[in-house]
């Protein structure tokens, strides 16, 4: 996310004096030439838009998130799915991880939203419609055996698995998509960053849909 | 096995929906966002006509077009009383961090008087520059921008006038200085806007 450069006084007044600067150069440099000014402004610009890229905080890896604090014989799993979490392949997974164990199984659907609505903070429909997705799907476990609880997650579904082990200490993550060319998440490779976050074995789940439709 | 949803309890939830605590965008930080992208516009708009009049006048030589004349000089040391006064601001909130109340108060009354020497420059600038805002397109524009800025600058000097009385009453603390905090951003903001103004009205 853009950094506001006017969160404090003292930002506020550096980015005075950087502009100060920044007018200076452009100014002496326009009354030399007029397109010396013109390559000083594009220079310029593009050095402190670099800068700016460069000085982004790259985000943590892997944050801390509570261990897990089950017993042995209990096997706690997240799941994080959206449309996919009804499918024939995301079941038999799980029935096989349940197995001799007392499973535990949280369902996320994140709030898929678009970005305008994002920014706005406009989520009541995103979340609405996640909820319903949810409860569609937490009938259909229940329909093959399965206990699961559920809950709506953020839109970002790297960000729905960190709060989402904030407060349930998985042994498991299991996410669903889409086949490769029509997953969304696929694209832009979540389970690849999920594996490279997160300290909680991944299990990557494709559900084709188009089949039972 | 039976499912149980903690999601039904959502579902018979009555009034506003939950709030996501997750956001990544803090109501706050949005807020600024959303301020500084309506000032950006508001000048961008003012800008992107002065820049039109510029290019559709491509045979000047030197600009403004006679018979405009601008008081640069004046304009100049005019721009090192504001900047002069950003720095007393900077001043005055670290002397408050720092305990120092004689500092802070200083440095407010000082920020505040040169803000109202700015102010009054550039309304005497207005009465003695020979044009006014129906003479021609760069009259309009060039009485827009620096009016637009002039209007921030007396807001700035309302928030800096009763930062001031509260400082004279002792209402700031090394913790507790928001009230310096916010029309210092403020007032840094008015004097990036008149850098731009200056630098692209009067020099360029």
């Amino acid at each position: 996310m853009a950094r506001n450069p006017f969160r404090s006084e003292a930002e506020a007044y550096r980015f005075l004096l950087l502009t100060v600067g920044y007018f200076a150069i452009i100014v002496a440099a326009a009354a030399v030439e007029t397109w010396l000014g013109v390559a000083a402004f594009v220079l310029l610009t593009a050095g402190l838009i670099w800068l700016w890229i460069r000085s982004r905080p790259e985000p943590a890896l892997r944050p801390a998130v509570p261990a897990r604090s089950g017993a042995e014989d209990e096997r706690r799993i997240l799941v994080i799915a959206n449309e996919t979490v009804g499918g024939e392949e995301l079941m038999s997974i799980l029935r096989t991880k349940a197995e001799g164990v007392r499973e535990e199984v949280l369902v996320v659907a994140p709030a898929l939203n678009s970005a305008v609505r994002h920014w706005a903070s406009d989520e009541d429909g995103a979340r609405a419609a996640a909820q319903q997705r949810l409860e569609r799907s937490l009938a259909q476990l229940e329909g093959y055996g399965v206990a699961a609880r559920g809950e709506v997650g953020d839109g970002d579904p790297l960000q729905a698995i960190e709060d989402a082990l904030r407060t349930f200490g998985a042994d498991e993550i299991v996410i669903s998509t889409h086949p490769e060319g029509r997953s969304n998440w696929l694209e832009r490779d979540v389970v690849g960053h999920a594996r490279d976050r997160f300290d909680v074995p991944i299990t990557h789940v494709v559900v084709d849909l188009e089949p039972t439709r | 096995m039976s499912a149980h949803a903690d999601s039904h309890a959502a579902a018979h939830h009555h009034g506003p929906p939950i709030a996501n605590k997750s956001s990544r965008i803090d109501a706050t930080v949005l807020g600024m966002f959303l301020f500084i992208a309506s000032e950006a516009m508001l000048f961008g708009a003012f800008f992107t006509a002065y820049f039109f009049i510029r290019v559709v006048n491509p045979e000047a030589q030197s600009w403004p077009l006679e018979p405009f004349h601008l008081p640069v000089f004046v304009a100049g040391v005019n721009t090192a009383v504001l900047l002069t006064s950003s720095l007393t601001m900077h001043w005055a909130l670290q002397s408050i961090k720092r305990g120092n109340r004689a500092g802070l108060k200083a440095g407010l009354v000082l920020t505040f008087f040169m803000g109202l020497a700015f102010l009054c420059t550039q309304i005497l600038e207005y009465a003695r520059i020979g044009f006014n805002p129906s003479d021609g397109a760069f009259g309009t524009i060039f009485f827009g921008l620096t009016g637009l800025h002039g209007a921030h600058v007396f807001v700035g000097l309302t928030l800096l006038a009763v930062a001031t009385i509260r400082a004279f009453r002792g209402h700031f603390t090394p913790d507790h200085h928001h009230g310096v905090e916010i029309p210092g951003i403020y007032w840094h903001f008015v004097d990036v806007m008149w850098i731009v103004v200056y630098a692209t009205i009067y020099l360029l």
